[in-house]
């Protein structure tokens, strides 16, 4: 599948409701999922055939795409009720159901799932600022000990270095793909610009140790 | 309803799942309370069944398989040279994926704790006290 293909089949993926300002509920574009799952499938053969995991999934354009790609298997993970209604909706109305599983769980202490059973992890935490500081680096420390190959993931540019030397202490390695722009529309009442643009690294992890 | 129809947690979910409320130590497997099942037939995928082996707990896919009355469609044991066994394989794929939970209750084999499936959604999250 083509990148436009994939970014095109994404735009029907529905979004939040009601966005939480409380869990960072920005949606992730159509164009910045299927760039991070075109680039997971196409340059490292991360996602077809593959066990993925989608951690703080939302609506799920993440777990669909990979889908779409042709995952064996997908599990989306997301705390909050509401947006997991919405993404069995998307399963279903993308048919992509027979490759996905939903759980509603903590990600950032997600001890309900035994590590190790996933060959990737793709996700977009939440930034980490506001109400929940660190988040984005507890979703990583989660996603260090569920995947076995890769995790592709989204972090503020500014914090790269605070990035870098998390993912050291999880026993990671970071490798910057791409720097992209995350374009926010006003979702919130205190985004006083109509709609704001961020920096973010598309970042693929590995490990420094092979994973048995 | 068509929109219901699919909602589901395989058994491939099940077995990665565990009891994590505070001071239990023996959370795993979750004793499978099914109170409303559906079987879709999907894809065979042996490659990636076989590669999956190594990380499922047989042990508590065929102790879910008894709690659904299937245990006659899966081996107790993982067979020797299951790489290139296509009946096994096909089997492990049956239980594996081909089994919606749709309704029903994971149960802490320890504490009793149940957490609820809805909708094909098991939840899993804890109350400030068990944490």
């Amino acid at each position: 599948m083509k990148l436009r293909q994939l970014e095109i089949a994404l735009e029907g993926v529905e979004g939040f409701r009601l966005p939480k300002v409380n869990l960072e509920q920005y949606v992730t574009t159509p164009h910045l999922a299927a760039c991070l799952l075109h680039t997971a499938e196409t340059r490292f053969g991360d996602i077809y055939g593959k066990n993925v995991i989608d951690l703080g999934c939302g609506s799920g354009i993440l777990s669909m795409g990979s889908a779409m790609l042709g995952c064996s298997f997908s599990l989306g993970v997301d705390i909050d009720a509401d947006a997991l209604e919405i993404f069995q909706e998307n399963k279903t109305h993308l048919e992509v159901e027979d490759a996905i599983d939903a759980l509603q769980a903590d990600v950032s202490n997600l001890n309900a799932v035994q590590h190790k059973r996933f060959d990737t992890v793709v996700m977009n935490p939440p930034f980490g600022t506001k109400l929940n500081k660190g988040a984005d680096m507890m979703f990583l420390h989660t996603a260090s000990k569920l995947a076995r190959n890769a995790i592709y993931s989204l972090h503020k540019t500014s914090t790269r270095d605070h990035v870098f030397k998390k993912a050291g202490s999880f026993g990671l390695v970071p490798h910057v793909l791409a720097e992209m722009r995350y374009n926010l529309e006003a979702s919130y009442g205190f985004h006083k610009k109509k709609s704001l643009d961020i920096n973010v690294d598309f970042i693929r992890f590995t490990y420094k140790c092979v994973q048995t | 309803m068509r929109v219901t129809r699919f909602l589901k947690m395989r058994l491939m979910t099940h077995n990665m799942l565990t009891s994590h409320v505070k001071g239990v130590t023996n959370g795993y497997p979750l004793i499978l309370e099914a109170t409303e099942t559906n079987e879709k037939e999907i894809d065979f995928n042996p490659e990636f069944i076989a590669k999956m082996i190594p990380r499922i707990e047989w042990s508590a896919l065929v102790n879910a398989m008894e709690k659904l009355g299937k245990a006659d469609l899966i081996p107790e044991e993982v067979a020797d040279e299951y790489e290139n066994d296509e009946d096994f394989l096909h089997k492990a794929h049956h239980a594996l994926l081909e089994i919606d939970v749709i309704k029903g209750n994971l149960v802490c084999p320890q504490s009793g704790r149940k957490f609820p499936i809805s909708n094909g959604i098991p939840n899993m999250l804890l109350n400030e006290d068990e944490v």
